[in-house]
């Protein structure tokens, strides 16, 4: 058993466990944060995306230990029920889900994405970016609506803090 | 009428829990004390078991317990069974072998359950099943569908002479000899219905607990029918008797078909869990998936069509082969029969059909229903017959089905379909509309300039939801009755549960089946909460899947709001002291005709449980009332989907540019779930047309057997969809609903492939059209053009 220490939605937690111990394990595991999800064993699927210092990650290809010391942010700090995220209200608003399995590793790219090519997201650009995330119930079609909407969303609300 | 109503796109109330991760799926449930179950699975696809050594692996760290098929026998756990009786042509019962939980001395496909292994922690349980040495004798395999039924082939079953499961037919085959000897035009194709899996993104999970104190179980499982479930564990597999059976369905990750099935995992979990007096977990990784879920489609089929000079179709003749895999799943026998030949009139007014339908095992993962289950491969073969038949006549193929399609209804076609209602060419004309058909000869000019080909494909399909009444399907064949229950319970304040026997698993039912009492109830759509998925809560239904929840769970709901409404407009009544035919309801309120009277449906509610005011020998306190509505009649959706592709002939790269899709769906309750429905559909007929391609090596491995593997669509492969609508309501249900679920998985194939070899000008192309398939063939256009 090992030692890991990791700053978990804002909160710092520290655990003992096994060396093969995998980041989603932690969080599903021992924290009981289960709005990550595991769709695969070759990371393909993205059910499991968190992010980790800011980036995305698929924490079913990361070890815990790899993580000592560092920040990570699951689908549980994004928003809660009574203050949903703008990105979680778009997924609502255009029905971007279905059975809701892949749904936090898709807001969490979708969070990222914001992050790295900004608020204005075409529609080539949100398909090309989902390369690592699969839905098999939607289609995608409202998906890359909710995306596009949320990231001007998201736009929107950071103007509103300026002024 | 309420905001909340039938018709509005309410946005759905369950995504709240699934935004914020707070989803409770079965993976997610931890019991205390609980193992982890790991599988032994067979690496061959047909081996003798001479022996199981397990020493070594019992002594190891954490190990609880290794069982293997014959502890399951010696407690006479009975095996997996098979729900549809199919009768071959020759009246006699279709041949099955038997098919036990764990191996007994013989695994007939790779994957195949030998061993489980139960262990405090699922690594130390994986670990353990290292050290478990099965001594296999292997022995040839029967693997591909069209060699499996020859006499060389190994035997999979003794039951099953030749691999022969049934040889079943439907049809008026003199009739069709006939049509095909005085039709002006035949048309004949053979072709694969590619095998596809299904990969719900949730894999299957299982966690089960035996409560010593009630004697009592309780299975937490990804199921799309619970009480089915609990039905065959306790009547077939003897587990418990169902009073002491708990089976719970939570929310469930995408179903697809692939979790209607009663499978090897959650009967050895149920069981072992008492076995060992702890709580037993188990959940697939991805790859246990790919081999142990059961597969789709696999169909080999020839199908023949006679014309009349006009291009009139006079008759169908299908011959198919259809793979069952390894052993017989939950409803495999019905697929390729009762699910595919009735659907195979299409859209069309035809004379007579006969199809003849193959059962055939084979050392592969066992096949059975899979998003359409049956009708994707019936729409498939009338649809590709249709296109080439008018393109073989030099008939415009929108023409040729306008003058095929069936006007008058109620129409009876020559393979028992009753099809009650329809407007065909009134979606047809929507479809070339909103495709911009005009245009296309245009956009092909463009593409032609640089370099590209394109093409335009059709499927004008039909498909057959809610399958009903029960004495016809049980006179087919069907152990069981396909009807739905509903329970409302209506608080003393005015709030309303709802009991659906359907279970959701993406389809959005707490948000619809709450619209319909919204509705018809007159109260905010906060006030109803829908209660499915749990056998404790609700007393028995059948499950979601054929796209039946709404016909039949929904009409069901509404079966059930009668109730309420006549009980509590008898309460109102009295407490009005008017007559009982005096009083209205409309939007929430009794109202007294001919007084200013009236109360509130809540100040109803609560006089029912105080009983105060009305006399509880002719009146029962309390509101809460059930319905089992068994429908009188399939319901049978409709539509036109067209493809419009470009392909690059150098890459032999696809691109689907356009998709129509014109779909008469009846009623809607909320057409954006509706819409969505269409989307996720479409997107699986795109990927079993362009991208899935299952592969089973000579020897029987699944070589296709992860996602760096088996192409599951991604974003980037598809197009948005153009969605519209014609509504012809169903007359058979009191919602006029039809069902949305399959459709596009049902039309897609079809209009993909035709557009396909529209645009490469022959029809000589296999699903999934890859583009090194679509290469290949761009290269055999130009060897036949060189030919000619």
């Amino acid at each position: 058993m090992t030692a890991v220490s990791v700053t978990v939605n804002g909160k710092t937690v520290s655990a003992e466990i096994e060396p093969r111990t995998l980041l989603v394990q932690l969080l599903r595991d021992r924290l009981g944060l289960t709005g990550t999800h595991v769709g695969c064993d070759t990371s393909q699927c993205g059910a499991c995306v968190v992010h980790v210092n800011g980036k995305a990650v698929k924490s079913c290809t990361m070890l815990a230990l790899s993580c000592d010391g560092a920040k990570v942010t699951t689908i549980e700090g994004i928003g809660s029920p009574e203050m949903l995220h703008p990105m979680q209200r778009a997924f609502q608003d255009h029905h971007g889900l279905q059975c809701g399995f892949c749904t936090p590793g898709m807001i969490m790219s979708a969070l990222d994405l914001v992050t790295r090519k900004g608020m204005k997201l075409d529609e080539s650009t949100i398909r090309k970016e989902l390369e690592g995330n699969l839905c098999r119930c939607t289609g995608y079609h409202n998906i890359v609506k909710a995306i596009g909407a949320g990231a001007q969303a998201m736009g929107a609300a950071e103007l509103q803090a300026a002024e | 009428m309420s905001e909340t109503g039938i018709g509005k796109p309410v946005r759905r109330r369950e995504d709240i829990r699934f935004i914020t991760g707070n989803g409770r799926y079965t993976a997610d449930i931890n019991r205390p004390g609980q193992v982890y179950a790991v599988f032994v699975r067979s690496p061959h696809a047909h081996a003798r078991i001479r022996n199981i050594e397990t020493t070594a692996a019992i002594a190891a760290p954490g190990v609880a317990g290794i069982f293997t098929g014959k502890d399951l026998e010696a407690d006479r756990i009975g095996k997996l069974i098979c729900g549809w009786m199919i009768h071959s042509k020759d009246g006699s019962p279709m041949n099955m072998g038997a098919h036990p939980a764990l191996a007994l001395d013989r695994v007939r496909y790779a994957g195949d359950h030998v061993a489980v292994v139960l262990a405090d922690s699922v690594e130390q349980a994986k670990d353990a099943a290292e050290l478990i040495a099965v001594d296999y004798e292997p022995l040839p395999a029967a693997v591909h569908l069209t060699e499996a039924q020859a006499a060389s082939q190994p035997q999979i079953h003794e039951e099953a002479p030749n691999n022969t499961v049934y040889q079943w037919h439907l049809g008026d085959k003199a009739a069709v000899d006939a049509a095909f000897a005085r039709a002006a035009h035949r048309t004949r194709l053979e072709f694969t219905n590619n095998r596809l899996i299904p990969n719900a993104i949730e894999p299957r999970a299982a966690v089960a607990e035996y409560d010593a104190a009630s004697g009592g179980y309780t299975l937490y499982t990804t199921s799309q029918n619970p009480h089915v479930t609990r039905l065959v564990l306790s009547a077939f597999i003897g587990i418990a008797p169902e009073n002491r059976l708990r089976v719970v369905a939570p929310d469930v990750g995408g179903g697809f078909g692939s979790k209607i099935f009663i499978y090897a995992e959650e009967v050895v979990c149920t069981w072992a869990a008492r076995k060992i007096g702890r709580p037993v977990k188990w959940v697939a990784d991805r790859s246990e998936s790919f081999v142990a879920d059961a597969h789709g489609r696999d169909h080999h089929t020839v199908a023949q069509a006679a014309m009349d000079a006009e291009g009139k179709i006079l008759g169908l003749r299908v011959r198919t082969k259809a793979n069952l895999g390894a052993y017989l799943s939950t409803f495999a026998s019905s697929v390729p029969t009762y699910l595919y030949a009735p659907l195979l009139s299409g859209q069309y007014d035809v004379p007579a059909i006969y199809c003849e339908v193959d059962g055939v095992y084979t050392n592969t993962t066992p096949v059975d229903a899979y998003r359409g289950a049956g009708r994707p491969e019936a729409t498939f073969v009338i649809e590709r017959l249709v296109e080439v038949a008018a393109r073989e006549m030099g008939i415009d193929p929108a023409e040729f089905r306008m003058r095929n399609f069936i006007r008058k209804f109620p129409h009876q076609t020559p393979v028992l379909s009753n099809y009650d209602v329809g407007n065909y060419p009134a979606c047809m004309k929507v479809a070339l509309e909103s495709a911009d058909h005009a245009g296309f000869a245009e956009r092909k000019r463009t593409s032609t300039a640089k370099g590209k080909l394109r093409g335009l494909g059709f499927s004008a399909y039909i498909e057959a939801c809610g399958i009903a009444p029960s004495t016809a399907i049980g006179a087919l064949g069907a152990g069981v009755g396909l009807w739905e229950s509903a329970e409302i319970r209506v608080n003393a304040t005015g709030t309303v549960e709802v009991l659906t026997g359907t279970h959701a698993h993406g389809q959005g039912h707490e948000t619809t089946l709450a619209q319909i009492v919204s509705e018809r109830l007159g109260i905010p759509i906060d006030q109803v909460s829908v209660i499915h998925g749990d056998t404790d809560k609700v007393q028995m239904g059948m499950g979601t899947y054929g796209s039946r929840s709404a016909a039949v769970g929904g009409s069901a709901v509404v079966r059930a709001l009668d109730k309420v409404v006549l009980k509590a407009t008898r309460i109102a009544a009295r407490c009005m002291e008017v007559p009982e035919d005096s009083v209205e309801f409309t939007d929430g309120v009794f109202s007294a005709r001919g007084t200013n009277r009236t109360m509130k449906f809540a100040e109803v509610a609560l006089q029912a449980y105080l009983a105060h005011k009305f006399d509880t020998a002719e009146i029962e306190p309390g509101l809460k009332e059930s319905a089992f509505y068994d429908p009188t009649n399939f319901t049978f959706p409709s539509g036109v989907h067209i493809a419009e592709v470009e392909i690059d002939p150098e890459t032999g790269n696809t691109r689907v540019e356009r998709w129509t899709a014109v779909d008469d769906f009846g009623n809607l309750i909320n057409p954006m779930i509706v819409e969505g429905q269409v989307h996720g559909g479409i997107a699986q007929g795109i990927g079993q047309a362009l991208l899935e391609r299952t592969v089973y090596d000579d020897t029987g491995q699944l070589l296709t057997a992860s996602y760096m593997d088996y192409c599951m669509p991604r974003a980037s492969d598809l197009p948005s969809f153009d969605v519209a609508m014609t509504n012809t309501p169903c007359p058979s249900n009191p919602l006029g609903v039809k069902g949305c679920g399959e459709a596009g998985a049902i039309a897609a194939p079809a209009a993909l492939i035709n557009a396909i070899t529209n645009a490469l000008g022959h029809e000589d192309i296999e699903m999934p059209a890859t583009p090194g398939a679509v290469w290949r063939a761009v290269a055999l256009r130009a060897e036949k053009r060189a030919a000619e």
